[in-house]
Formats: structure tokens, C-alpha cells, sequence
């Protein structure tokens, strides 16, 4: 298994992206859905559709900042029984079969705090993540997280909101990684309109950070990824990267292998239709 | 004792903020509003005029002799918050947030309920102040309580059955939860309990206080003392903080919580978070939950769709840990019987939430002696929960016969 040494590959992978003038594309998936094979599979798929980087979504029985349609996949991974840790052997499982991305893994608090903080960090190394986003773990509550984080060379990614107001210094100018803008009010999903001062949130955010910025929330098109491509580093793309998982759900379940690949082919081409075309700066 | 919570909203390792981001600036909103009038002459003066001429306050201090005598112990006093307007101390935490809402602006409101008492007493005090209120609930508790569901409605308030998880009151929680972060602009959300993000725990104790306040000075009035043993029923825990709260620097009074354990504390049937749980982040904050191995949240039972929550309010959390006050479980069996004996006694049908505080005093009174008192809050009145317990009586029926 990979430890990290050396440079984190989130920020090898903006600076290269910077030097060319792209946007990153870093889709969402929630992992054991269906199963953790499939999900490996998924995310060879997203790296062949171009995705830069990956959110592993870990399952949560009180996902309080995702919308229905993360809810039922997090429904369906849990009739499982997926946990942390099974979610984490996704990206080493990834890596031994040639995907490069970097892995971010996406989980509530609760789930690593019940592992323990430091070897839930361990972990995350052992298996290769980059980066960790806890959507219910604030600045006011993350020093000791913060702290196991900078000590393993990961980073904690933190998310400013359009609400954030005079937050938004504060979060920013500490971040590690990037900084994750949510573009609207609410909890995850596809919608049509965004915050009416995003993009005055955003260039704040942009101001105040030293590091990239992604938006995600609501992002479900390549038109929304192309809208704030020019006012970003990265898009983030979840619930309609999910959304499509689950309608493709009766191929990627089938036990006939032209149908499987059809499903995961049809996600490859769902994520590969996302990414923004290069923004010439 | 130190004071509890610190600015962090912490009762020691207990509590905090544990939410999404988007909901961080309306929490720092609310506590800094909070913080202002919870000393304000004026605020404080409208909170206590409805709580008086609206609600109905004080309560009475009620001694149950005939109850006491079947006993054969200690003397029992029902501290009577199911005479409130609406049937339950819920009212006496939705006035304070409501009166706090309308200072701060705020024309809509949201609340969650579990068996209809506190989306009642926040569709209750909308209506008073004119606000446009949204309750969700559980579709499982709308289906076990329709007489709420209908009052909420009679009063002008929109219910939103939650579908989601176990479609009870967790669920419930987790959708106004996820309504407030779409709407935290112009929304003010009127938590139900001692339970969620700080500074909820603190500000909704503060406001449920006024039993334990009254409590104090009826008891010594009828008794000439503190009484030697305070019970409650704990789901979140918001009427057992609010009768226990001023006693807690009495190390002479037992404070004892009881929570719901179901079909017992053996089977996977039960909401007994301190006998089951561990330490855990749960809606907001740390407390104890009902988890599995990998954290995830279990699902809770009770009769009581009051007490069926796998979490628990962080300043109880720190009472046992200090080993302040002590909690103890009640299964639905015991808590019915106990609802039994009460109203045949005493003519008083109690919600099935105070069912389970009287089961406990039934369990120690006749073990203490005469010249000792227990005080009970009987937390809410049982009209709402009749047809629960006539369905659930018809299937035991069933099954014995």
C-alpha cells in the first residue's frame, strides 16, 4: 500500500491544471452503492471520463447536509452494511488496478469519531487519500482533527457558505488543499439557481484564500460546471453523478458483464459530458 | 460547579456545534440574540406575562395522597406541567423562542415534533405572535398521533410528514435541519429540546427552568424543604432539565432521569440512549447515542413517540458522567401500567412520556419512608396518546388470548 511522501497530490494536481488553464472536474460518488466492487469500478470510470479528482462518499444514517437523492444512496449502501473502513479499501483497491486521481474521502464525523480519530487518519493514509471533507465538523470544533490531519500530510478540506459571511477569512485563510464554496443555500442536489451572490462569494473566498477554490452544491450540468469555471479552480459534481448511478442501477447489479459495462459505461459518459471545455484565461 | 455550558457551548466534553457550515452564522446569530435579551427587563417581562396570563403559570405543586397511601412510602407531588395551555411544558420553551424569534426579526418559524406536543405548543404560539409556521414529523408519528396533527393544522400551521430514515422524530429533526439550511435567511427554528447545536441545550433549559423554579418554592411552601428525590422523563430531555436545573447545587436532592426501554433494554426495541449509547455526535452536538460499532445511528422504540429518540440532550449526558443525576429505563409495558394506576388513583391520565416517570416512583417510593417526598414532573397531559394506547392494549390482547 502507497504512503504519501513528498508533495500532496491534490496540490501537484492544481498546479498542473493551473499551468494549463483548466478547471478541475472532481465528481462525488457514495461508495457500496451498490457494492464495494462496483464502486471500484466507478471510479475507474470517472478517471477514464477525465474526472482530476474524487470524492468517496461515505455512508451516514443521518446525512444532515445531503438532499434525497444522497440520502437513498447512503439508504442503499447501509442495507449493506459498508462502513468507514470498507469505504476506504475503495481507493487502494483503485490504485492497484492504475487509477492515478487523487482520493479525497467525504464523511460525517460521527463514523471517525467511533474509529478514532488517529487511526481513522492512519487509515486514510494507509489507503492513500489526499484529503478528507466533514461537512458537520466546523472550524470551532476541528482543532484536533486539524491537528492529526497536518501531521499525516492530509488535508482537511474545510467548506465556506454563502452565510459564512465574516467566517469566510478565517476558514480561507487556514485551508489546506482547497477551499469547498458551497454555491447555494440548502442541502445537496441538482437545482437551477444558485445563491443570488455567488459570485460575490466567490470572489471574496478567492481573495481570502491562498490555496484553490472548488463549488460544488447543485452542480449538475457542463453548462453550471462552465458558469463558474472561469471564477474557480475545480467543480464538484455529487448528486447527479449519484442520481445517474442509481437509474443505471438495474445494469450495474446485473450478473450478465455486457450489461454491467453498459451501466458503467453510461456514468463514464454522464461524468465525461461534465467537464467544462478549457477556459482560455 | 463550574458553569455550564462555556462559551463553546460545552457541558465538559459534551455539546458544541457540530453542523454544516451554511448553518454556522445563524447559530452565532441566535446565540448572540439570545445572550442580548436573556437579561433584557423587557423581553424577560413578555415571556413572563404570557407565561402567566397565556399559558397559565405556575403550575400547581399537586400532592398525590391517594397514590402515596396506595405506596405506602414516600410522599408524592405531581408537578403539574400537563395544566399548561396546549397539555405540556412544551409551551414555556416555544414562547421564549417565539418572543425571541419576533426581536430578532424573524416573521417564519419551523419546528420539529415526535408525538405532536411540541409542534402543537410552536403552531400554538405562531398563531400568537402571527408567524408563519412550518412543522415537520415523522409520517410513522403522524399516523400514531392524528389528533396533534389535526390541532397543528386547526391552528394554522402547514405539517410536512417526513419520509425519510425511520420517519419518526430523528427524521423529523434531520428534515427541519435540512429545511433551516435552505432557509436560514428569513427562518427561525424552534428546537423542541435540550438537544441539537449550541446554544439550543442551554437557551431551551433556560427557558424550561421555570419548573424547577416554581418547584422550589412550592415545595418549600407545602413542606419546608427540598424534597429528597426529583424524577423525569427523559426522551431529549428538556422537562427533566427544566425541573432538575435549579437543584442541581442541592447534592441532597436525587435527580433521576427515566428513559424509555421499550420492549426492554435486552431486545433492539428501546430509546434507553444512556443505558445503550455511548458518547457520539449526533444532530448538532456530543452526547450519548444509540450507534452501532461504525457509528451509525440506530434506530430508537418507545411507546412514547416523545421519548423514541436515539439521542439526548448534552447537559444530561454531563449529569451522569459527573454523576450528578442518575438515569434509569422504563419499559412501554411498565410505563402503561403506571398510566393505569395514576388515573385510577388520582383521576389524572398522564402523556405517556410522565407515564414512565411515574413507573419509576411506583419502583422507589414504597422503598422510602414517610416523612420523605418525591416530586414528579408529570411533563404533559394523555389525551393525545389515548388511541396509541387503545391500539396498543388491543394488540397485547390479541396476543394473550
Amino acid at each position: 500500500m502507497s504512503t504519501q511522501t513528498g508533495p500532496n497530490a491534490i496540490d501537484v494536481v492544481f498546479a498542473e491544471l493551473k499551468a494549463k488553464g483548466e478547471t478541475a472536474l472532481m465528481p462525488f460518488m457514495t461508495m457500496g452503492d451498490p457494492d464495494l466492487e462496483t464502486s471500484v469500478a466507478l471510479v475507474q470510470a470517472a478517471e477514464a471520463a477525465g474526472a482530476h479528482m474524487i470524492e468517496l462518499g461515505v455512508p451516514y444514517s443521518d446525512p444532515l447536509a445531503d438532499g434525497p437523492v444522497i440520502q437513498r444512496a447512503s439508504e442503499r449502501a447501509l442495507k449493506n452494511k459498508i462502513s468507514l473502513t470498507d469505504c476506504m479499501t475503495v481507493a487502494s483497491k483503485a490504485r492497484q488496478l492504475g487509477v492515478k486521481m487523487p482520493f479525497i474521502l467525504f464523511s460525517y464525523f460521527n463514523p471517525a469519531l467511533q474509529l478514532g480519530l488517529e487511526r481513522f487518519f492512519d487509515l486514510l493514509k494507509e489507503h492513500g487519500f489526499s484529503g478528507v471533507i466533514i461537512p458537520d465538523l466546523p472550524l470551532e470544533e476541528d482543532s484536533e482533527a486539524r491537528a492529526l490531519a497536518e501531521a499525516s500530510g492530509i488535508h482537511l478540506i474545510p467548506l465556506v457558505a454563502p452565510t459564512s459571511e465574516a467566517r469566510i477569512e478565517r476558514i480561507a485563510s487556514q485551508a489546506k488543499g482547497f477551499v469547498y464554496c458551497v454555491s447555494s443555500l440548502g442541502v445537496t442536489g441538482v437545482r437551477s439557481t444558485f445563491h443570488e451572490g455567488i459570485d460575490s462569494f466567490l470572489s471574496t473566498v478567492r481573495r481570502a484564500a491562498s490555496v484553490p477554490i472548488c463549488v460544488g452544491f447543485g452542480i449538475s450540468s457542463r453548462d453550471h460546471a462552465e458558469r463558474f469555471a472561469g471564477q474557480c479552480d475545480g467543480v464538484i459534481v455529487g448528486s447527479a453523478i449519484v442520481r445517474q448511478v442509481e437509474d443505471a442501477l438495474p445494469l450495474l447489479t446485473s450478473s450478465n458483464e455486457v450489461e454491467r459495462k453498459q451501466g458503467l459505461q453510461a456514468v463514464q459518459d454522464f461524468i465525461a459530458g461534465l467537464k467544462p471545455r478549457a477556459t482560455i484565461i | 460547579m463550574s458553569q455550564v455550558p462555556d462559551e463553546h457551548g460545552r457541558f465538559g466534553p459534551f455539546g458544541g456545534k457540530y453542523v454544516p457550515e451554511t448553518l454556522m452564522n445563524a447559530l452565532i446569530e441566535l446565540e448572540e440574540a439570545y445572550l442580548k435579551y436573556k437579561d433584557d427587563p423587557d423581553f424577560l417581562e413578555e415571556v413572563r406575562y404570557l407565561l402567566k396570563q397565556y399559558s397559565g403559570r405556575p403550575t400547581p405543586l399537586y400532592y398525590a395522597e391517594r397514590l402515596s397511601q396506595h405506596l405506602g412510602g414516600a410522599k408524592v407531588y405531581l408537578k403539574r406541567e400537563d395544566l399548561n395551555h396546549t397539555g405540556a411544558h412544551k409551551i414555556n420553551n416555544t414562547i421564549g423562542q417565539a418572543v425571541l424569534a419576533k426581536r430578532m426579526g424573524k416573521k417564519k418559524v419551523i419546528a420539529e415534533t415526535g408525538a405532536g406536543q411540541h409542534g402543537v405548543a410552536s403552531a400554538t404560539v405562531a398563531a400568537l405572535m402571527g408567524l408563519e409556521c412550518k412543522v415537520f414529523m415523522g409520517e410513522e408519528d403522524t399516523k400514531r398521533q392524528q389528533l396533534n396533527v389535526f390541532r397543528m393544522k386547526l391552528l394554522g400551521s402547514e405539517v410536512i410528514p417526513v419520509m425519510s430514515g425511520t420517519r419518526t422524530l430523528k427524521d423529523a429533526c434531520n428534515e427541519t435541519l435540512r429545511y433551516w439550511v435552505s432557509h436560514v435567511d428569513d427562518t427561525y427554528y424552534i428546537l423542541g429540546s435540550v438537544t441539537g447545536p449550541h446554544p439550543y441545550p442551554m437557551m431551551v433549559r433556560d427557558f424550561q427552568r421555570i419548573i424547577g423554579l416554581e418547584t422550589r418554592e412550592q415545595i418549600q411552601e407545602a413542606e419546608g424543604r427540598l424534597p429528597d428525590v426529583i424524577v423525569a422523563a427523559v426522551g431529549g430531555g428538556s422537562n427533566a432539565i427544566g425541573i432538575f436545573h435549579p437543584f442541581i447545587e442541592d447534592k441532597d436532592v436525587r435527580l433521576v432521569g427515566v428513559e424509555a426501554a421499550g420492549r426492554g433494554v435486552d431486545t433492539d426495541e428501546h430509546a434507553a440512549t444512556m443505558t445503550k449509547g455511548r458518547p457520539g455526535v449526533f444532530q448538532g452536538s456530543m452526547s450519548y447515542v444509540l450507534q452501532d460499532e461504525g457509528g451509525q445511528v440506530l434506530p430508537a422504540h418507545s411507546i412514547s413517540a416523545g421519548l423514541d429518540y436515539p439521542g439526548i440532550g448534552p447537559e444530561h449526558a454531563y449529569l451522569k458522567d459527573i454523576k450528578r443525576a442518575e438515569y434509569v429505563p422504563i419499559t412501554d409495558k411498565e410505563a402503561l401500567d403506571a398510566l393505569g394506576i395514576l388515573s385510577r388513583m388520582e383521576g389524572i391520565i398522564p402523556a405517556l412520556e410522565s407515564a414512565h416517570a411515574i413507573a419509576q416512583v411506583l419502583k422507589i417510593a414504597p422503598t422510602m419512608s414517610k416523612d420523605q417526598i418525591i416530586v414528579v414532573n408529570l411533563s404533559g397531559r394523555g389525551d393525545k396518546d389515548v388511541e396509541s394506547i387503545m391500539s396498543y392494549l388491543a394488540v397485547e390482547e390479541g396476543q394473550n388470548s
